[in-house]
């Protein structure tokens, strides 16, 4: 039997049908990002679009170092609504773009607990249109939204989240769509990557059919529409600040 | 006696020094971070962090590094011979499933009551950074918070009740600042340990809510 290949051989290529008002998940928490995708839909030019994803800056971190970013997109107002884990600089004397925007109306921001983000993006994926959490119960995000006990506890209902499309970064796949994370660039991406209609997955390496075995693989090829590879002058990485290890406990003195 | 305000290196020794064998510990981002530079060497503890790395170790130095492998603070460090690596959704679920022991996480404001604010910088001000405070702080066993004691201007942190929007209600059982470690007490705080040098007075002055001192109130005491 023969697997349709599902590589794609640009990153403009693999952006290019996205329309105006399209909704998209991005991966990444740092490593994992999908940096030449974001890359790519801030070229290609679509507007009104509503992201998800961790945090802006470089897309998955809050980190922005040089490249094209999210940030970009909401600088020039591409951006109608974001559901996001930080919608504002976590120190009083820092305002972000996203800050500014809300500020003045011009963008929806919803703002949800991490935990809460990651699960309805998972519940998005596995057909699960609501579920209950404890999270956030007592707090701002909890007004307005069904409360309900279990076993003496109160939870909240939260609703699950999917979109048109899924920007993922993965090591490596096979042509099948198969996918591999290294280390932590797992994060969000295997969770993202079943929740949309069409999931992209940007990756180091696309190896043949049969490159894996069954049992190393971390995403389905089944949740993958596309596969591009990062060619050699895309972006890899992006540089995280670098605090230094301190090996040695305080003697109790300064 | 001179007065000696607690560094951050000494803060994250002393709060490290409660964990218990075989805890599993989330580190929030900044401050608590540095509770990984002092873990107990005798207990076992593994650290949990909301990117999915269960049981990671501690930070790497510039050539242990490497672009894959980083902690929730986007800080490299390195994976240990039992680590493991979850997906965010699956992260999440040891932290609501009540699996964690203990997270350490940094606060704007603590109150009396057990609650505290790390979120939103300002009243009525439009979006926050909730990261994974939130989940940690409803879901954890226990939540130690980690700050300095004042503002810069002096204006105390240590409060009563929040002025800024909660994180989550009544779950603090340790706040430890640059000048000792507290205990919430519903209307005030209880005085565990304090500084080098200052006395209970002094540490009441700076503090937004009554402090009683412990019976057994020492100076903190570091191994």
């Amino acid at each position: 039997m023969q697997t349709r290949s599902k590589v794609v051989a640009s990153f403009a290529e693999a952006v290019a049908d996205i329309k105006d008002g399209s909704s998209i998940l991005i991966g990444g928490f740092g490593p994992g990002t999908p940096h030449n995708l974001v890359n790519a839909i801030y070229e290609q030019g679509a507007k009104d679009l509503t992201l998800i994803l961790n945090a802006a800056g470089t897309g998955g971190g809050s980190i922005r170092v040089g490249n094209v970013s999210v940030t970009n997109l909401l600088e020039e107002r591409r951006v109608r609504k974001v559901i996001m884990a930080f919608t504002a600089s976590t120190h009083p004397s820092r305002t972000s773009i996203l800050e500014e925007l809300q500020d003045g109306g011009e963008i929806e921001a919803e703002l949800v607990a991490q935990g809460t983000l990651a699960e309805r993006i998972r519940a998005g994926g596995a057909g699960i249109p609501a579920f209950y959490t404890p999270t956030a119960v007592g707090t701002e995000l909890a007004e307005g939204k069904e409360h309900r006990e279990f076993n003496g506890r109160t939870y909240l209902l939260e609703q699950a989240i999917t979109a048109d499309y899924a920007f993922v970064r993965a090591w490596h796949a096979d042509e099948f769509g198969n996918l591999v994370y290294r280390g932590s660039e797992r994060n969000f991406n295997p969770i993202m990557a079943t929740a949309a209609r069409t999931t992209i997955a940007e990756t180091e390496q696309i190896l043949p059919i049969g490159s894996f075995e069954p049992e190393q693989v971390h995403t389905s090829g089944i949740f993958v529409q596309r596969l591009v590879q990062i060619p050699p002058d895309g972006i890899f990485h992006v540089a995280v600040p670098f605090t230094p290890p301190r090996p040695s406990a305080p003697s109790g003195g300064h | 006696m001179e007065k000696t305000r607690l560094t951050r290196d000494m803060m994250a020794a002393r709060i490290a020094a409660e964990f218990q064998d075989g805890w599993i510990a989330n580190l929030g981002v900044g401050m608590p971070t540095m509770c990984s530079d002092f873990l107990p060497a005798e207990k076992f503890i593994v650290l949990h962090s909301e990117n999915g790395l269960i049981g990671y170790g501690r930070a790497a130095t510039v050539e242990e590094a490497t672009p894959y492998v980083v902690n929730a603070g986007i800080i490299p460090v390195l994976l240990q011979d039992y680590t493991a690596i979850l997906h965010h959704a699956d992260a999440f679920g040891v932290i609501r499933s009540g699996r964690l022991d203990v997270g350490v996480l940094g606060a704007y404001e603590v109150a009396a009551n057990g609650d505290f604010a790390n979120w939103k910088t300002g009243v009525g001000k439009k979006g926050g950074g909730i990261g994974g405070a939130m989940d940690i702080a409803s879901c954890a066993q226990r939540i130690y918070i980690m700050m300095e004691h004042t503002l810069r201007d002096g204006t105390p942190r240590m409060l009563r009740r929040c002025k800024l929007p909660v994180t989550a209600q009544g779950v603090v059982k340790l706040v430890m600042t640059d000048l000792g470690l507290f205990e919430p007490t519903g209307e005030g705080y209880r005085i565990l340990e304090i500084a080098p040098g200052f006395s209970v007075d002094e540490v009441q002055a700076l503090t937004g809510a009554p402090l009683e001192a412990s019976p057994n109130l020492r100076e903190v005491q570091l191994s």
